[in-house]
């Protein structure tokens, strides 16, 4: 029988990690991903876990230990947000090139500067092609079943690659939801046993890790990394159905929402998705044909499945909750934009930065972005297509 | 067991020969001066930061590493074979491997004293049980030969150089093994080649067997750098000793120990003179310069006999 609880995302996270019982995590705090390890400490302090708990003066050495210890074969891993993540940035393709699968919590939260301590996608959008698998959370059910699901498709032999569980900080992170927990045992038994095929730590077999890499060879190695992103879409697929079976949630690459038969529709990532269903849910009781998609898995990315869920579609608005900073928009939105560009009669796509350092969104300020699309359905007419959201001018 | 100089020479070497370190380097006879004082049936997994000795003992598809090796990045080896360390405890507690291992990371001045130190500072604070090795050359010798805080005062580096109106670098080096004996761990120590190897042998092999944190901060020169002819290793270690510039000593659980004290303690002009880097020192009107660098190498090895109560 599964377990009803009321959780904060971080809790829940927390919880997974004690249920899977890490070998090491190696981590330093960080608002507001500071909970985690924090949690897991105490789990430490009272033997619920045997897990080695490194705690490391730095992000950098948070990463830096967590390739130590993956390597020398250990499931091992690491929560942070924002700065935090930005400290690892070189730790972050080096734990991807060894094809370390390293699980970290990542809790969004905006970069400095100025400092901020609020949700937006700045840090991980910014990690985006570290090499990292990126699977994003709505809320905190998703941020504890995707922990548990990260672990098996980083670890997977046609994977092998480091995978960043995101949801937004505070938002998710910090608010106390209702949760439905998998038995301890079962969890156990779903994320199975580490047995790494190379290791530092094989008495059998010594191993030589992170070599000097010419241009003879280097090439050949990022092909291969490549194969390893590629391949791991139709692993999380495998993963997503073995975890229906056992909960009854269904996960894909992402989730439509009324999408079908709409005419305007939004593309979305993590808790706002949340506030924009409301909105459909809304504008649906008038009548109005409008649905979103949300995306789960933004690495690798599912152009091909996300082309084909909205090519019916007459106008998009993709939400970054992230600058790109090349005068175009932001990093969402580039992604969509080629994802659809072979679609004969594609969909017109704007663009809306918003909620950027933790500005508030509410259901009117998302049924403003439909309104703007029904004005472009009617009108033919796409305006302005880099749009900021609640943005004094 | 007493030292026997026949015997160690004759252990299989665990850094096999065929890599590319230049002729003469103080790097690789560092590395195999510890790596001797493993006992032969015992088990290593060896870190090592960015470096000269990581770049030319592990290019794809060959390593000369004959224990597990990692290699990380430039500032973090401490940070990577404490990771190592913890996954052991873990995996042995768990009871996934049955092996005893030691723990050692190697890294340049560099490395160490400079870009890797909040790493190794932290990895040291927390007690695991490894020991950091510091081959220290004095300078950025991989990129090139530019200055470091091991670098010694007037070093001519190409970050540093002496010019027309520059006498080369303007501050005195670092002084690395005390900052770490600040820490309070088991066992700092501090030594280089000199005579038949005794004082590295010893002092790495209670820096592997002590529990606990350990670190050897080890004189490897350069001949590239320092512009000394290269078959003068053991001779420039010598003078390094023997001028007092690099005095042997070792902090065993809080206890300050000299291990070696000159008969006779040389002037610092020997150390200088036959290192072309120190070259502008021996110009007509820079006596000065060298009266300094003697003062400051004076009042360093004072405060060391005090602290090893040899005062």
């Amino acid at each position: 029988m599964a377990i009803r609880e009321r959780l904060s995302g971080n809790e829940a996270v927390a919880t997974a990690m004690r249920q899977i019982n890490p070998d090491v995590v190696a981590a330093f705090p960080i608002t507001p991903s500071t909970e985690v390890p924090q949690y897991f400490s105490t789990y430490v302090a009272n033997g619920l876990v045997d897990t080695e708990f490194v705690p490391v003066e730095s992000e950098h050495s948070a990463m830096s230990a967590c390739v130590g210890s993956e390597a020398a074969g250990a499931r091992t891993m690491t929560a942070t947000s924002s700065c935090g993540l930005a400290l690892m940035w070189e730790e972050l393709f080096i734990a991807a090139s060894c094809r370390l699968p390293i699980t970290l919590a990542l809790v969004n939260r905006a970069l400095s500067g100025p400092i901020n301590i609020n949700a937006d996608h700045s840090d991980s959008m910014g990690a985006r092609d570290t090499g990292w698998i990126q699977i994003y959370s709505e809320n905190n059910q998703e941020a504890y079943d995707n922990f548990i699901q990260a672990v098996r498709i980083g670890e997977h032999k046609d994977v092998r690659l480091p995978v960043m569980v995101c949801q937004d900080g505070f938002i998710t992170s910090h608010a106390v939801e209702n949760i439905e927990l998998i038995e301890d045992d079962k969890v156990k038994e779903f994320v199975g046993e580490y047995y790494p095929q190379n290791f530092l730590l094989n008495s059998k077999q010594p191993m030589s890790v992170g070599p000097y890499d010419t241009p003879t060879y280097y090439m050949e190695h990022k092909r291969l990394q490549a194969e390893g992103m590629i391949k791991a879409k139709k692993v999380i697929l495998e993963i997503s159905e073995q975890f229906e079976k056992l909960t009854g949630r269904k996960y894909g690459l992402f989730e439509t929402y009324k999408l079908d038969d709409a005419d305007s529709a939004l593309v979305i990532i993590n808790s706002t998705a949340g506030t924009a269903k409301d909105a459909v849910d809304r504008l649906r009781a008038e009548g109005k044909k409008v649905g979103l998609l949300k995306i789960r898995v933004f690495r690798p990315f599912p152009a091909e499945e996300i082309a084909e869920a909205l090519e019916n579609t007459k106008s998009i608005a993709v939400m970054d909750k992230a600058e790109g900073f090349n005068s175009q928009g932001g990093p969402l939105c580039s992604e969509i934009k080629s994802a659809l560009y072979n679609i004969e009669n594609a969909p017109k796509i704007i663009n809306y930065i918003y909620g950027l350092g933790g500005r508030d969104v509410k259901v009117d300020n998302i049924i403003e972005v439909y309104n703007e699309l029904e004005k472009i359905n009617k009108t033919g007419d796409i305006g302005n297509k880099y749009r900021y959201l609640s943005v004094r001018d | 067991m007493a030292y026997n100089f026949k015997q160690e020479m004759n252990k299989p070497e665990r850094l096999a020969g065929g890599h590319r370190m230049c002729a003469g380097c103080g790097g690789p006879v560092a590395v195999r001066g510890v790596l001797r004082a493993l006992n032969p049936e015992d088990k290593a997994v060896i870190g090592c930061a960015t470096g000269c000795l990581e770049v030319s003992t592990f290019m794809y598809p060959y390593t000369a590493w004959k224990d597990s090796f990692i290699h990380n990045a430039f500032e973090n080896a401490g940070a990577t074979v404490s990771g190592v360390e913890a996954a052991y405890k873990a995996m042995k507690r768990k009871g996934k491997i049955n092996d005893d291992y030691k723990f050692i990371a190697f890294g340049g001045d560099g490395g160490t004293y400079d870009i890797g130190f909040q790493s190794l500072s932290g990895a040291m604070e927390r007690g695991h049980d490894m020991v950091y090795v510091c081959y220290d050359n004095g300078a950025y010798m991989n990129t090139g030969i530019q200055r470091s805080s091991a670098t010694p005062r007037f070093a001519d580096t190409t970050t540093t150089p002496a010019g027309s109106v520059s006498t080369g670098k303007t501050q005195y080096r670092k002084d690395l093994s005390q900052v770490i004996g600040g820490h309070h761990i088991p066992y700092v120590a501090q030594t280089t080649f000199i005579k038949n190897f005794k004082d590295l042998h010893e002092k790495s092999e209670k820096a592997i067997y002590k529990k606990g944190s350990a670190f050897l901060n080890v004189l490897a020169p350069c001949p590239r750098g320092w512009r000394y002819p290269s078959e003068d290793l053991m001779k420039m270690c010598s003078l390094a000793v023997e001028t007092c510039y690099w005095p042997l000593y070792e902090i065993e659980d809080g206890i300050w120990k000299l291990s070696y004290m000159p008969k006779e303690k040389l002037p610092i002009e020997e150390f200088l003179k036959p290192q072309g880097r120190f070259k502008h020192l021996f110009k007509k009107g820079n006596e000065h310069l060298i009266k300094e660098f003697q003062e400051e190498v004076d009042r360093r090895w004072n405060d060391l006999l005090v602290r090893c109560g040899e005062k």
